[in-house]
């Protein structure tokens, strides 16, 4: 072929593009979702700055995306983010992380995030396991999995993380799985556009770590087969009995409350109200 | 037309489950990276309905209109 015929998004990227994932992994879809919902939104993409943290979820933008990106410790991506947005508020920020970063480890962060309001689109990308380190238990887990650190079956409960969002105040919160790959990019463009805090949670596959625990290994078209089953929407859930939701995953958008005090916009009008204090 | 970038491919196989019309199979030879990646077999038969692109982890699958860009 005399001209090689380019991505449509290979506009956003530092190079080739060249994701280390392992075969099958949903990060790449949850990739494409965002630059999608990025290349609609129009806004220009040096305004946009991502910060993730440790795990399979932070290569998603890092170092992969063409515009300022924050590879910080484990957990701390909205610490970050916060400083950053403070700092920056114009600025489009785009937190990034995977279960275990907002779960686990990051898990006062986030609360607190959306406690406070802040106008941050976190993304997290939950696959159920951690992923990186060899397939041991995480927070989100689902009840009696077999994993490499609970060879018996984990008898934990697991979190329900837009449950924890919508709990802890986040204005704007969604699930979908990487099934819905379209309606997600719908909805990351929405979240992005939101002014406050906005939560999407992704189930995306892990065909390596968790493919093993569901006896799917390397076999990322079962499990997506398996959300397609699976995932139900949130219209439909409303109108079922729990024991019928046993097993499903509710998707869709769950909150969207517009009207709430946002932290840069307080404190911008703390500021300004104490300059005027001053000058009197 | 769908191009497939055969080299960046890792052989997963989502393209050829989420595609409606059965237009994209395995290959016979395998790539760089020793895996057998999609090839186009039906391509009448595609309706530019872009999930094999929308759908892939490696962004190893570009779907234009043509006339377009």
């Amino acid at each position: 072929m005399v001209n090689p015929v380019t991505h449509n998004l290979k506009k956003y990227f530092r190079g080739e593009i060249n994701y280390t994932t392992c075969p099958g992994c949903g990060n790449g879809i949850v990739a494409q979702a965002i630059l999608w919902a990025i290349d609609d939104s129009g806004i220009d993409f040096d305004n946009y700055a991502f910060v993730s943290g440790i795990g399979c979820s932070g290569w998603i933008p890092s170092p992969a995306f063409n515009t300022d990106v924050l590879h910080v410790t484990h957990g701390r991506a909205i610490a970050f983010a916060t400083g950053l947005k403070l700092a920056a508020p114009n600025m489009k920020i785009i937190v990034t992380a995977g279960d275990g970063d907002t779960s686990a480890i990051g898990g006062n962060h986030f609360i607190h995030a959306c406690r406070r309001n802040i106008d941050l689109t976190m993304i997290c990308v939950n696959n159920q396991i951690y992923g990186m380190t060899g397939g041991q238990i995480a927070p989100t887990t689902p009840y009696l999995s077999k994993t490499t650190t609970t060879p018996y079956g984990s008898v934990e409960r697991p979190f329900d993380l837009s449950k924890i969002a919508i709990a802890a105040g986040a204005t704007f919160v969604a699930r979908w799985t990487t099934f819905q790959a379209r309606q997600l990019r719908k909805t990351i463009a929405k979240a992005i556009l939101h002014p406050g805090f906005s939560f999407v949670e992704i189930i995306s596959q892990c065909p390596v770590q968790y493919g093993k625990v569901l006896k799917k290994r390397n076999d990322a078209v079962a499990m997506l087969m398996d959300y397609k089953e699976r995932s139900i929407n949130l219209k439909k859930a409303r109108e079922l009995q729990k024991s019928e939701l046993k097993d499903k995953i509710i998707v869709g958008e769950f909150v969207e409350e517009r009207n709430v005090p946002e932290l840069t916009q307080e404190i911008n009008r703390l500021r300004e109200e104490a300059l005027q204090k001053c000058q009197r | 037309m769908i191009h497939i970038d055969k080299d960046t491919c890792k052989g997963c196989g989502i393209c050829i489950a989420v595609c409606p019309k059965s237009v994209l199979e395995f290959s016979k030879e395998l790539n760089q990276k020793g895996v057998n990646y999609p090839e186009v077999v039906n391509e009448k038969k595609c309706i530019l309905c872009e999930n094999c692109m929308i759908y892939c982890p490696d962004f190893a699958v570009v779907v234009k209109k043509d006339g377009k860009k």
